[in-house]
């Protein structure tokens, strides 16, 4: 299964990639065979199996409400790349 | 259906759809146990790996917020699904660190309800319920300049999505649908109700159409307003967004699909900036939350939970208890008032038109006071109020029983409202019962009679609407405690037989 160029810059975007065509190029190879390994799948019958996005059987695995600890402060904000009076700070969302 | 703009040849009529978030009233978030009474509080102290989205952390459901959607889903009617699975929904925005909300998408938990609400006419309209589905709140940014700050504080509360069908026609409908799903919600104890907070937030989807667009079921485009913090902006912001929209296509204009905001200050819609570009949201099944299984059973022992709601409280003060239908209305629009109301006609009694007289006291009389005591205006204060519902009933039986006069009455209530005490401790320590001696009233009157020969003479000489002039006197003699009836008879005894 080859992927368009066009696909791999959409999914780049939409994990904020900026990639060079020359990536674009390398990662379109790259994923295109890993799919195609992944599809090695569909060759099996499935036909008398329902389709489960889940691999255990497990169905209400619930919690009561009662509290737990929080992170303070310091160690919440303690990796992100930019902090601020406590905030996590990120450029700016609106761009005009 | 309300027409809002007249052009030469086209009218245009307004369909609103609306979102509504409720955040759940847990003690913890959604998927972790962090707690969720973030309010005040600084940023970013309310979170773990789990809201934070780090790496390998695993999200874990909270039972109550479950339980509280399937009782609001019984509330309004919906059918409750037997299986309903959470979704990844995927975007990149800051307020959402793991890159995806987790959200009931395919099969909600709740489907196909509806609520009645009443319209002004007295007629009633059903508003259909397309779905009720629960998924995670997301944190808050606050843009400064080059930056923006993000507080996860409110990163994964449970949020309650209600989304209506377009069966609304006028921005009273909304007005009355809001206020009525508010009133449900804080009944159920699932929803502060508090918008100005955020904690309950609605956006309609705004459109306008034709009546033979309407007859074709060709419907206008959608503008989605956001960020509405009152009942009130929800209304001006359908009216006005509705007059725009026709006035746009009846200049011959296209309405854009376009997220408004509203400006409360200029009461008008404002163009949002977009987030963005892709909203490709690329949902698939969380393979970390298995899926909810609700049996039967447990709907029903969760029906079992559901107090008597609004509609029927006020179905039983009409039809029980002989309210009038607005009185009906307003003390059962708040559970705390209609607890306080059926506290106080427990005491009370309800034959012989009681409840209604309760019903006058606490609408006109406590209501003012609670509105002039100038705490935020809201009527929930009452179930903190130093005068209990019982304390009220023994006031209004004051009054019935003629002890004191109405106007004595809320004097002797502005007391209680400040001290707590009964009122027939103020009513005594005050000597504030009511005179009926005639003895006392023939004496006040003999004095005023001799204090005022003219009018008196006037009054005998025909001019009879003097007979107020004189009621006035007497009440002042005694210090208002005079019992008006037993006066007014008295007094006309003694005018008459000159």
């Amino acid at each position: 299964m080859k992927l368009s160029i066009e696909e791999v810059r959409h999914v780049a975007e939409l994990a904020k990639l900026e990639l060079s065509d020359d990536e674009i190029n390398h990662y379109a190879l790259q994923l295109s065979a890993i799919l195609d390994y992944a599809e090695q799948i569909q060759g099996v019958d499935t036909s008398s199996v329902p389709p489960t996005p889940y691999v255990l059987p497990l169905s209400n695995v619930m919690r009561d409400d009662e509290l737990g600890e929080c992170l303070p402060n310091e160690a919440a904000v303690a990796n992100a790349a930019d902090a601020k009076n406590g905030y996590f700070r990120v450029r700016a969302i609106f761009e005009e | 259906m309300t027409a809002i703009a007249e052009q030469p040849q086209t009218t245009y009529s307004v369909l609103v759809g609306m979102e509504v978030h409720a955040q759940l009233l847990t003690n913890t978030k959604m998927f972790c146990r962090c707690s969720t009474d973030y309010q005040g509080d600084p940023p970013n102290t309310h979170t773990c790996p789990v809201c934070l989205g780090l790496p390998g952390a695993l999200p874990v459901m909270n039972r109550a917020a479950i339980e509280a959607t399937i009782r609001t889903g019984i509330a309004l009617n919906c059918e409750i699904s037997e299986t309903a699975v959470f979704a990844r929904k995927n975007y990149n925005y800051p307020d959402l660190p793991k890159g995806y909300q987790i959200s009931q998408y395919e099969l909600p938990q709740c489907r196909n309800g509806w609520l009645d609400i009443e319209l002004t006419d007295g007629s009633t309209k059903r508003i259909r319920i397309h779905r009720a589905h629960l998924e995670e709140d997301t944190g808050k940014n606050t843009h400064s300049g080059n930056y923006t700050l993000v507080d996860l504080n409110r990163a994964g509360m449970p949020l309650l999505e209600i989304v209506t069908e377009a069966d609304i026609e006028s921005p009273e409908e909304a007005y009355a649908f809001l206020t009525k799903l508010r009133a449900i919600l804080r009944y159920l104890g699932v929803n502060s109700g508090d918008m100005e907070k955020g904690a309950l937030r609605c956006e309609p989807n705004i459109s306008v159409w034709t009546a033979e667009q309407k007859a074709r079921s060709e419907y206008g485009t959608k503008v989605e307003v956001k960020n509405l913090n009152s009942l009130r902006a929800v209304r001006g912001a359908i009216a006005y967004e509705a007059e725009r929209q026709a006035e746009v296509l009846g200049d011959g204009g296209v309405i854009q699909q376009v997220n408004m905001g509203w400006d409360e200050v200029n009461q008008r819609t404002v163009l949002q900036r977009s987030k963005e570009s892709s909203e490709d949201y690329r949902y698939f099944p969380e393979p970390d939350l298995p899926p909810v299984v609700v049996s039967p059973e447990w709907v029903e022992k969760l029906a079992a939970t559901l107090p008597e709601l609004p509609d029927s409280k006020r179905q039983r003060y009409e039809n029980s208890w002989g309210l009038r239908p607005i009185d009906a209305e307003t003390l059962s629009g708040e559970q705390l008032v209609a607890d306080y109301f059926e506290a106080a006609v427990v005491t009370y009694g309800t034959d012989d038109g009681k409840p209604q007289r309760m019903a006058n006291w606490i609408s006109g009389e406590l209501f003012r006071l609670i509105y002039a005591d100038g705490e935020g205006q809201d009527l929930r204060q009452i179930s903190e109020l130093k005068i209990g519902p019982e304390q009220l009933a023994g006031l209004v039986a004051l009054v019935d029983e003629k002890v004191i006069n109405a106007n004595t009455a809320k004097k002797v209530l502005e007391k209680m409202y400040i001290s707590g005490e009964d009122a027939q401790k103020i009513v005594e320590r005050e000597g504030l019962a009511m005179v009926s001696d005639t003895g006392v009233i023939d004496e006040a009157v003999a004095a005023i009679f001799a204090a005022n020969p003219d009018e008196l003479g006037r009054y005998r000489g025909g001019e009879v609407r003097l007979f107020g002039f004189f009621m006035g006197q007497v009440m002042r003699a005694t210090k208002g405690k005079a019992d008006p009836g037993a006066a007014k008879e008295r007094l006309q005894e003694l005018l008459d037989n000159a």
